[in-house]
C-alpha cells in the first residue's frame, strides 16, 4: 500500500452531528487515524475517523463540532492512530485533558511517541502481581491492599469525599525504596475540585513524581475519551521504559462513560443498557487491563479508578462492568460518611482480589491475611446483630452479641477513621487492627491460630486504647 | 481470489471481488494478513467478521480467501501450552499483540511415537495408530481421523516425530500428527452414553450437593466478585478428569497470568505430574480483541472432543461465556441486525444451547469412553438472574451453581447458594455412589439441605422476634445451619489443606455435623439452656476442615470426639 500522503487536506464535509463529522472524497484514509481538523477561523481540532465507507470517513470530534460550518472546516488524516511523547518528561507537568501543557512549561519533549491506544499484552508474559503499594490509609492497606500492577476501583455516591481520598492516596502512596510515579487524570471535575487536587498534589509534582491531565467539567466531553488512554500510555512508559512503579488514578470514569454514550448516540448504535453502548465492557477493558507487570521489566502499573455510582445504584452498568474487569473494589458508604468517618469505607462490600498476593508474611506482615479475614467476619456478624438490635433493642442481645456491636465501633473509630493528611505506617494500621479484635472474646476469633492469638491479642490493652481514643 | 476492501467500522470489514467465498471462510484483512471470518455474502459484498484490531485498514486493501472454515490445530503440542482465542501459540509471541503479531504455529516441535498398527491393516474412523509421550503422563492417541478407513499403506517408524509429519497413510489419505478441524462443527462420536458416573470437584458443596456428572453441564451464574473465576479454577486445578480445557473468555489477564503460575507449580494428585501437562489454557483477555472471543469458545470445545476422541474424560471450563454473548450481540449490533432482547441477538438461546450440546459421554468412533463435561461462568449485568445470557443458559445446563452476593460479602467461600442452585444429575449419581460403596451419600445430601432450608427459615424468623424468643429445640437447628456453613460448606480455596477435599474427608466432615446437631437437640431435650450450648467453644469442630489434610477422614473423626466431648459436659 502507498504511504499516506497527510498534506491533502479534505473539505467536503457532507454531515455535522453530534460530535460527528462525515466527509466525502478522501482516499486512503484507515480506520482508527488521527485527524486534524482546520477551521476557516484558524483553530484547529482534533479527531478519530469511526468508520470509511469507500469514499467517505465518518470522524468523532474530540473537541465537539460546535461553531464549525460545513463549507469552512478542512481534514487533514494522520496516516495513522494518534501518538503522543512518552518519557521522563511528563514528570512535574499540568497538562489538559489532550496532553498540552497548562502550566506555563514548554512543550512535552517528543523525541520517542507511542500510541495512544495502547495494545493488548501477552498474557504469557504477564508477571502475577505480588507486592503492595501502601497507600497510608488504613481501611485500604488493611483490608483492601492495593497491589503492585492491580486495578482497584473507588466506587463513590455524590457527595462523598471520593476525590479526596483518590488525591490522598495518589498523594501519599508509597513501594518502600523503589522509584514511585503518579499519574493523575482528572475527567468532567469541577474548578474547585481541580484547584484542591493541585493544592494536594503540589508536593508530589514538585518532587518530579507527579504527571496531572486535568480535563474540567466546561471543558469538550469527547476530549475525556483521550485523557485516560494518554494517562495510561504515558504510565506505560514510564514504567516499562524506565522501570518505576506507576499509579495510575483515573476520576471520574463515570464522565468518560458520558462521553463514550454521547459518540455512541450520535452514531445512532443499537443501546444496550441504560443507552450504553453494548461495547462499553470491552471499551473498559481497554483501559483497565494496561495495568500489571511485565515479565523481565522492573517497573509496574496500577490503576485506581474513580467513579461516581449514579444514586449510589452499584448495578448501573459503568460501576456494574467495571466492577467485573477491575480486581476488586472499595466501597464508599453514604452512612459513614454521615457518622463522620473519614475514609468512608464500607469494607464488607470492598475487596482486593490480588491481596492474598500482595499482602503477608515478607510482604507485608505475617498475621494481616489472617487478621483481615477474621476481622471481616466479625463484620459480618456484627452487621447482622446491628440488623437485629434495630428490631428487638440492644436490651435483648447475648452478652457474645453485645461484644460484636463494640468491636464494630472500635473498628470504625480506631481503625478506619484518619485525619485527610495522615499518612499511617502499615505496623501502626496492624496494630490498630488487633485492637479492634482485642474487643471480641477470644473464643470467637475463629479464624486465627492459637499462636497468632497468643502473640497478639491484648484485650485489656485494648479496652485501654479504645478508651484513650475515645 | 482477491478481493478489495469497501468499508471498516472495527471488526466489521465488508469486501468486493471475494467471487467464490463461501460461508465461513477464513479471509485474510490488508497488509497485515489480519483474520476474519466470513459471515454474510450480499451480492457481490461478503461481510467480514475480523479477528484482531482493524487500525490502519483502508478501503482498497487486498482481502484474500483462505479457502477453509476457522479450523483448530490439533496436535501434541497442546498440553501445556496457552493459546488465544484462534487457538494460536502464545508461547513465543511477544509481549505487545499488536495485529499480525501471533502467528498460525509455534515452532515445529517433535515427540518419541510409537506406531500400533501395522502396514496393510484395515483400519476404520477413531482406530489407533499410534502413540505419542508429550510432556504429561497421558498417552497421546493418533487415531484414524472422522471420514477416513481403509488399508495402511504406510506407516512411520518408531522414534521422534515432527509435529507436522505424516503417521500414517490410510485408504489414500495422509495422516498427520497435527490434524486441523473447523471448530464450529461439533467432532463426531459413535453414541451418547447414558449412565452417570460422577466428576469429583474437591469442592465440598458441590460433590456433597449439587453434583456434576461427566460429561453433563454447569453453570456459573454470579456478580463480579462472589467467585466464580476462583470456582471454576479449583474445577481446573482439583477435578478428577483427564485433561482440563480452560477457556479464559474477555476476563483479566493477571487471572490468566495467576492460573497458568498456580498450574505450573501444582501437582497432579492423581497422576504425581504437574498440573499444568494435564491442561490446555485457550486465553483471550478482555484486552485482546473481542471478536476473537468468540471464537475461543468454539476452540476450546473444539480442543475438549479431541482428547475425548482418544479416550478421556475433559473438562472444558469457560471463564466467561457472557463475554463471548457479548462478542455476538456487539458483531450483531454492528450489521444492524435486527436486536432481540437487550440487543442480543434473536439467535442467542440456539448459539448458547449448540455450545453446551457438545458436552457428553460417549462411544468413541474408535470404540472408547470418554466425556465432555461443560462449565460455563455466567456474567449477569447487575447481578440480574433474569438478563437473556443467565435466563436462556439455565435452560440448557443440568447443574446450576448460583453464586450468591450475601455470602460472597460475608467471605462464605464459595458462596455457592443452597436455595439457588440445582443439580439434575443428583438423583442418577445417588445410585451410582451406593455403588462405589457409599449408600449413605443420597440420604446425607437430603439431611444437609432438610437441615439448611430449616435453618434459613428460622433464621428469618429469627429476624423479626430474635434468636432467644425461639424454643431450645429451633435454636438449635440454627446452630446446625451455622455449623454446616462453616465446617463443611466454606472451603478456602487459598488453605495448604483445604483447597480440595476427597470424597471420604467431606462425607466425614458432613456426618460430623450432622452428629453434633444431634447431641445438640439430645442437650436442650435433656434440660441444658440453649444459651449454653450455643456459647459452647466450637473451635474443634468448625477448625476441623482446616487442621487436617485433604484425605484424612479419620483425622475428622478424631476432632468430632473432641466436640461430643465437650458437649457432653454440659449436661448437668
Ligand atoms: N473459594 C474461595 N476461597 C477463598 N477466597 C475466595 C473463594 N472464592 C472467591 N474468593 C475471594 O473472592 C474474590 C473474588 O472471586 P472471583 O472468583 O475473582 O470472583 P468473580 O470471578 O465472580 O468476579 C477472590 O479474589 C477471593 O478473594
Ligand atoms: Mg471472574
Amino acid at each position: 500500500m502507498t504511504s499516506l500522503d497527510s498534506s491533502v487536506e479534505y473539505g467536503d464535509v457532507r454531515e455535522l452531528r453530534g460530535p460527528l463529522l462525515v466527509v466525502r472524497g478522501v482516499r486512503g484514509v484507515g480506520w482508527d487515524e488521527f485527524v486534524r481538523v482546520r477551521l476557516d477561523s484558524g483553530e484547529l481540532r482534533h479527531g478519530l475517523v469511526l468508520e470509511v465507507d469507500r469514499d467517505l470517513a465518518v470522524v468523532q470530534v474530540l473537541e465537539g463540532t460546535e461553531g464549525m460550518d460545513p463549507g469552512g472546516t478542512w481534514l487533514r488524516f494522520a496516516g495513522e492512530p494518534l501518538r503522543v511523547p512518552v518519557g521522563l518528561g511528563w514528570l512535574g507537568r499540568v497538562c489538559n485533558g489532550r496532553g498540552e501543557p497548562v502550566d506555563g512549561g514548554p512543550p512535552i519533549p517528543g523525541v520517542t511517541t507511542a500510541a495512544v491506544a495502547g495494545q493488548p499484552l501477552n498474557p504469557m508474559l504477564r508477571e502475577p502481581p505480588a507486592d503492595p503499594v501502601l497507600t497510608g490509609v488504613s481501611a485500604i492497606d488493611a483490608l483492601t491492599t492495593l497491589v503492585r500492577g492491580q486495578k482497584l476501583p473507588i466506587f463513590s455516591v455524590p457527595g462523598l469525599p471520593s476525590l479526596e481520598l483518590a488525591a490522598q492516596v495518589a498523594a501519599q502512596a508509597t513501594v518502600g525504596a523503589a522509584a514511585f510515579s503518579v499519574v493523575f487524570a482528572a475527567m468532567g471535575i469541577t474548578h474547585a475540585d481541580a484547584a484542591t487536587l493541585r493544592d494536594v498534589l503540589e508536593e508530589r509534582s514538585a518532587a518530579g513524581e507527579l504527571v496531572l491531565l486535568l480535563n474540567t467539567a466546561d471543558e469538550p466531553v469527547v476530549e475525556r475519551i483521550l485523557t485516560p488512554r494518554i494517562a495510561l500510555t504515558v504510565a506505560e512508559h514510564l514504567a516499562f521504559g524506565s522501570g518505576r512503579h506507576v499509579l495510575v488514578v483515573m476520576a471520574d470514569m463515570t464522565s468518560y462513560a458520558e462521553a463514550l454514550r454521547e459518540v455512541s448516540a450520535a452514531r445512532g448504535e443499537i443501546p444496550a443498557r441504560r443507552a450504553y453502548p453494548g461495547y462499553l465492557y470491552s471499551d473498559l477493558a481497554s483501559l483497565y487491563e494496561r495495568c500489571g507487570r511485565i515479565r523481565g521489566h522492573a517497573g509496574s502499573v496500577t490503576v485506581l479508578p474513580v467513579l461516581t455510582m449514579p444514586a449510589g445504584d452499584i448495578t448501573h452498568p459503568v460501576p456494574d462492568l467495571t466492577g467485573y474487569i477491575t480486581e476488586g473494589q472499595v466501597v464508599l458508604s453514604a452512612q459513614l460518611h454521615a457518622r463522620g468517618i473519614y475514609p468512608p469505607v464500607d469494607t464488607l462490600a470492598s475487596l482486593s482480589r490480588l491481596m492474598r498476593r500482595g499482602a503477608g508474611a515478607g510482604r507485608t506482615r505475617a498475621d494481616h491475611l489472617d487478621l483481615a479475614a477474621q476481622l471481616l467476619a466479625a463484620l459480618d456478624r456484627a452487621r447482622q446483630v446491628r440488623e437485629l438490635a434495630d428490631l428487638v433493642g440492644t436490651a435483648a442481645l447475648s452478652q457474645t452479641d453485645r461484644a460484636f456491636l463494640a468491636f464494630e465501633e472500635t473498628f470504625e473509630r480506631v481503625l478506619v477513621h484518619q485525619r485527610r493528611d495522615e499518612a499511617r505506617p502499615l505496623e501502626e494500621t496492624l496494630d490498630r487492627a488487633w485492637q479492634a479484635a482485642a474487643v471480641l472474646p477470644r473464643r470467637e476469633l475463629t479464624m486465627l491460630s492459637a499462636e497468632l492469638l497468643d502473640r497478639h491479642y491484648a484485650p485489656a490493652h485494648a479496652a485501654a486504647a479504645a478508651e484513650r481514643r475515645g | 481470489m482477491t478481493g478489495r476492501l469497501v468499508r471498516v467500522v472495527g471488526p466489521l470489514v465488508e469486501v468486493d471481488g471475494l467471487s467464490g467465498a463461501t460461508m465461513f471462510e477464513v479471509v485474510d484483512l490488508g497488509p497485515d494478513g489480519i483474520p476474519g471470518e466470513v459471515v454474510a455474502i450480499r451480492g457481490g459484498t461478503a461481510t467480514v467478521q475480523a479477528y484482531e484490531y482493524t487500525g490502519g485498514l483502508r478501503p482498497g486493501d487486498a482481502a484474500v480467501g483462505r479457502g477453509h472454515p476457522l479450523s483448530a490445530r490439533l496436535g501434541p503440542g497442546l498440553l501445556g501450552g496457552v493459546f488465544d482465542g484462534l487457538l494460536r501459540p502464545l508461547a513465543g509471541a511477544p509481549v505487545r499483540l499488536a495485529a499480525g503479531a501471533v502467528r498460525e504455529s509455534g515452532p515445529p516441535g517433535s515427540w518419541p511415537l510409537t506406531p500400533c498398527v501395522e502396514v496393510g491393516a484395515l483400519v476404520e474412523p477413531g482406530d489407533l495408530l499410534a502413540t505419542v509421550t508429550t510432556a504429561g503422563p497421558l498417552a497421546h492417541r493418533v487415531l484414524v481421523p472422522p471420514g477416513v478407513r481403509g488399508r495402511v499403506a504406510a506407516v512411520a517408524p518408531a522414534g521422534p516425530c515432527a509435529g507436522d509429519a505424516v503417521v500414517a497413510q490410510v485408504g489414500g489419505v495422509a495422516v498427520p500428527l497435527t490434524t486441523t478441524w473447523p471448530i464450529r462443527r461439533p467432532r463426531p462420536s459413535a453414541e451418547r452414553l447414558d449412565a452417570a458416573q460422577a466428576l469429583r470437584t474437591g469442592q465440598r458443596v458441590l460433590d456433597l450437593l449439587f453434583p456434576v456428572a461427566r460429561g453433563s453441564t454447569a453453570a456459573v451464574p454470579g456478580g463480579f466478585g462472589t467467585g466464580k473465576t476462583v470456582l471454576l479454577q479449583q474445577l481446573a486445578k482439583w477435578c478428577d478428569a483427564d485433561v482440563i480445557v480452560y477457556v479464559g473468555c474477555g476476563e483479566r489477564g493477571n487471572e490468566m497470568a495467576d492460573v497458568v503460575a498456580d498450574l505450573q507449580e501444582l501437582e497432579d494428585p492423581r497422576t504425581g505430574g504437574r498440573l499444568t501437562d494435564r491442561t490446555v489454557i485457550v486465553a483471550n483477555t478482555s484486552d485482546m480483541p473481542m471478536m476473537a472471543r468468540e471464537a475461543s469458545i468454539y476452540a476450546g470445545a473444539t480442543v475438549a472432543e479431541y482428547f475425548r476422541d482418544m479416550g478421556y474424560d475433559v473438562v472444558v471450563i469457560a471463564d466467561s461465556t457472557s463475554r463471548w454473548a457479548e462478542a455476538l450481540r456487539e458483531f450483531a449490533s454492528r450489521t444492524g441486525a435486527l436486536p432481540a432482547e437487550e440487543g442480543f441477538p434473536a439467535d442467542l438461546a440456539s448459539a448458547i444451547a449448540a455450545f453446551y450440546e457438545r458436552a457428553g459421554r460417549v462411544r468413541t468412533l474408535g470404540g472408547r469412553e470418554g466425556s465432555v463435561t461443560v462449565v460455563g461462568a455466567v456474567s449477569p449485568p447487575g447481578g440480574d438472574l433474569a438478563e437473556p445470557v443467565t435466563a436462556q443458559t439455565q435452560r440448557f445446563v443440568r447443574c446450576v451453581w448460583t453464586l450468591d452476593r450475601d455470602l460472597a460479602y460475608a467471605r462464605h467461600y464459595p458462596a455457592v447458594s443452597w436455595s439457588g442452585s440445582f443439580s439434575r444429575d443428583a438423583e442418577r449419581l445417588g445410585s451410582w455412589h451406593a455403588r462405589q460403596g457409599d449408600p449413605a451419600w443420597a440420604r446425607r445430601r437430603a439431611e444437609i439441605g432438610d437441615l439448611l432450608a430449616e435453618a434459613d427459615r428460622l433464621s428469618a424468623l429469627a429476624e423479626l422476634v430474635g434468636a432467644g424468643a425461639l424454643p431450645g429445640r429451633e435454636r438449635m437447628v440454627l446452630l446446625a445451619g451455622r455449623l454446616l456453613r462453616e465446617s463443611v460448606l466454606q472451603q478456602s480455596a487459598l488453605s495448604a489443606t483445604d483447597a480440595t477435599c476427597d470424597p471420604a474427608k467431606a462425607a466425614a466432615l458432613a456426618d460430623a455435623v450432622l452428629a453434633v446437631a444431634d447431641r445438640c437437640q439430645q442437650l436442650v431435650d435433656a434440660g441444658v439452656p440453649a444459651a449454653m450450648v450455643e456459647e459452647t467453644d466450637f473451635t474443634p469442630l468448625v477448625r476441623a476442615r482446616e487442621e487436617v489434610g485433604p484425605d484424612d477422614a479419620a483425622g475428622v473423626r478424631a476432632h468430632l470426639e473432641t466436640m461430643l466431648a465437650r458437649l457432653t459436659e454440659l449436661l448437668p
